[in-house]
């Protein structure tokens, strides 16, 4: 039992480190000034002509509003399935399984579904399609991982509150407190796994050489940015490793940062 | 509410359902002003229960009914609601079985009721208020350097006092205690104990606990309860030395626990 424990931790260990030396090594080989700080030129395509700033500021302005709106939506759920929850309430019920099922869901599935609506009401593809699509996709991680934190808020906090006279407003406030940390880092990743995410602004979002001027032009992510490189019938394997470094970079910052904020507020606060 | 209102507590004819369950059936107590009264009983026979009845937190319970009337100067606590309900919280201290400080700093902590009441007017009031109470509960000396620091940090007893200080400090004129020492180490227990028979000078308490011994040495009255019924209530002497009932011989014999 034990061997086989150390040999999953090992294969882990493996694909995580080649995956992380691979990105690092080929994308600092590889990685200018000129990708990350440039716009693609008119000659983006054969030559060195310009960088994917547009994929990188893309992908932000995708995630950045799509991170907001969800939290808005996600919030007042969990409070309402956790704070106002009666273990018959049939709406909390439903909620529960309703994103249950939801995260269950892949991505481009969402994406082909978005875009069936966006076809239908004759949208097209946009950096707004791009960001609610990533809202459907980042709603259902925070509302479960609102509801797990949830959990681990003991009722005697309810208890204490009240029994000092608190108002149900006045609870809610140290409560939400007590699991800030916690979302804090739930947030970070969700806005972790949601920036990686090809598929589901692959029909949305489309893609586009320049930085978006309004909500309904098209925008470059950088998932999309590296899948186009890596699938052109002339690859532009250098770029895409650059790209991926940029993303990989972004993301572990995002997981890092979460990992620092659990850590110290779980030693602080209970 | 003046204080003088707020002088007696007294349970009449309070009946209580848990999604049709009787939990408690018919509970008359008159709680001396104080003095320490401690509710015994074998697990389960709704001790808690009454004790959250006694400042409505068994709203909180799913499919919860109850009729009766709990008479704290002449308002009944059944009955209030809104803002009403919220005062008489107020007047009602908790310290729970389990310490539970909130989210913030030792300070925080014990400012919080004054903060939602505005009981204090300025900082300086407010720094009065607290040193006071954490005085009061034996806890300045330990904790006076780092008012800034998380209460989590605090030892188990330390977090306890720290309850006993944040309920306290909205001036209540009862404290309910619910099984209070339980979760803690015999030296954290007695401090908690030496300050109730300290506080009674000022307050009413009222004490659920599972240790004979604890309720011998400080209790002055006490209730037994068994099977959601007052078995037995008057004089903590009479009814431990010498009770009336059958019922409450066998269970201070240990016959069950
Ligand atoms: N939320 C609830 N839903 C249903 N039944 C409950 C609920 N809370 C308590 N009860 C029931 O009410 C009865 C009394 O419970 P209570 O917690 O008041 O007992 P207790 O005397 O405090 O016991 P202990 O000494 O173990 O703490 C028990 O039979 C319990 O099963
Ligand atoms: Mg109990």
């Amino acid at each position: 039992m034990k061997t086989v424990m150390y040999i999953s931790v090992f294969l882990v260990l493996v694909f995580v480190v080649t995956i992380i030396w691979t990105i690092f090594s080929k994308g600092l080989g590889s990685i200018s000034w000129n990708m990350i700080s440039k716009v693609p030129g008119p000659d983006f395509n054969t030559s060195d002509d310009g960088g994917f700033l547009n994929a990188i500021v893309g992908s932000l302005l995708v995630v950045v509003p799509a991170t907001v709106i969800s939290l808005i939506i996600s919030i007042p759920v969990v409070f309402y399935i956790t704070l106002y929850r009666k273990r018959t309430d049939k709406l909390s019920y439903i909620a529960r399984l309703a994103y249950d099922v939801l995260y269950g869901i892949p991505s481009i599935v969402y994406g082909a579904f978005a875009f069936t609506v966006m076809v239908y009401i004759g949208m097209r593809a946009s950096l707004l399609g791009g960001i609610v699509v990533t809202t459907f996709l980042m709603v259902p991680m925070l509302i479960r991982s609102g509801d797990e934190i949830a959990k681990t808020i003991p009722d005697e906090i309810h208890e204490a509150t009240y029994s000092l006279g608190a108002t149900k407003y006045e609870t809610m406030k140290v409560i939400f407190r007590q699991a800030l940390p916690g979302m804090a880092t739930a947030t970070l990743l969700a806005i972790g796994k949601a920036i990686g995410d090809a598929a589901g602004v692959m029909f949305t979002a489309g893609f586009s050489d320049a930085i978006p001027k309004s909500l309904s032009q098209p925008t470059a992510t950088l998932p999309l940015a590296i899948f186009n490189w890596v699938t052109m019938p002339d690859p532009f394997p250098d770029r895409a490793y650059s790209a991926a470094l940029v993303l990989t970079v972004i993301v572990l910052i995002l997981s890092i940062g979460g990992r620092y904020i659990s850590n110290r507020f779980s030693k602080n606060n209970l | 509410m003046d204080k003088s209102d707020i002088s007696s507590l007294t349970v009449r004819d309070l009946d209580l359902f848990i999604e049709d369950r009787q939990i408690l059936k018919n509970i008359n107590l008159v709680i001396p002003n104080n003095k320490i009264t401690c509710i015994v009983g074998p697990s389960g026979c709704g001790k808690s229960t009454l004790l959250k009845t006694l400042n409505r937190l068994i709203d909180d319970t799913d499919g919860v009914r109850y009729s009766g009337e709990i008479l704290i100067g002449g308002k009944n606590i059944l009955a209030a609601s809104g803002p009403d309900l919220i005062e008489l919280r107020r007047h009602i201290g908790l310290v729970p079985q389990r310490p539970c400080p909130l989210p913030m700093s030792i300070y925080e902590n014990v400012a919080y009721g004054c903060r939602i009441h505005g009981l204090c007017k300025n900082k300086k009031q407010m720094n009065e208020v607290v040193e006071n109470y954490l005085t009061e509960v034996g806890l300045w000396e330990e904790v006076k350097d780092r008012l800034n620091s998380p209460a989590g940090k605090l030892s188990i007893g330390q977090q306890q006092r720290l309850c006993l200080a944040r309920s306290l400090a909205v001036r209540p004129e009862f404290i309910l205690a619910d099984e209070a020492t339980s979760a803690l180490d015999p030296v954290s227990s007695k401090i908690i104990e030496d300050l109730f028979v300290k506080l009674k000078e000022k307050y009413t308490i009222i004490m659920v606990t599972h240790t004979l011994r604890q309720a011998l040495r400080i209790a002055d009255h006490a209730a037994f309860i068994y099977f959601g019924e007052i078995v037995e209530s008057g004089d903590a002497v009479k009814v431990f030395k010498n009770p009336e009932k059958d019922l409450t011989r066998k269970y201070l014999a240990g016959v069950f626990s």
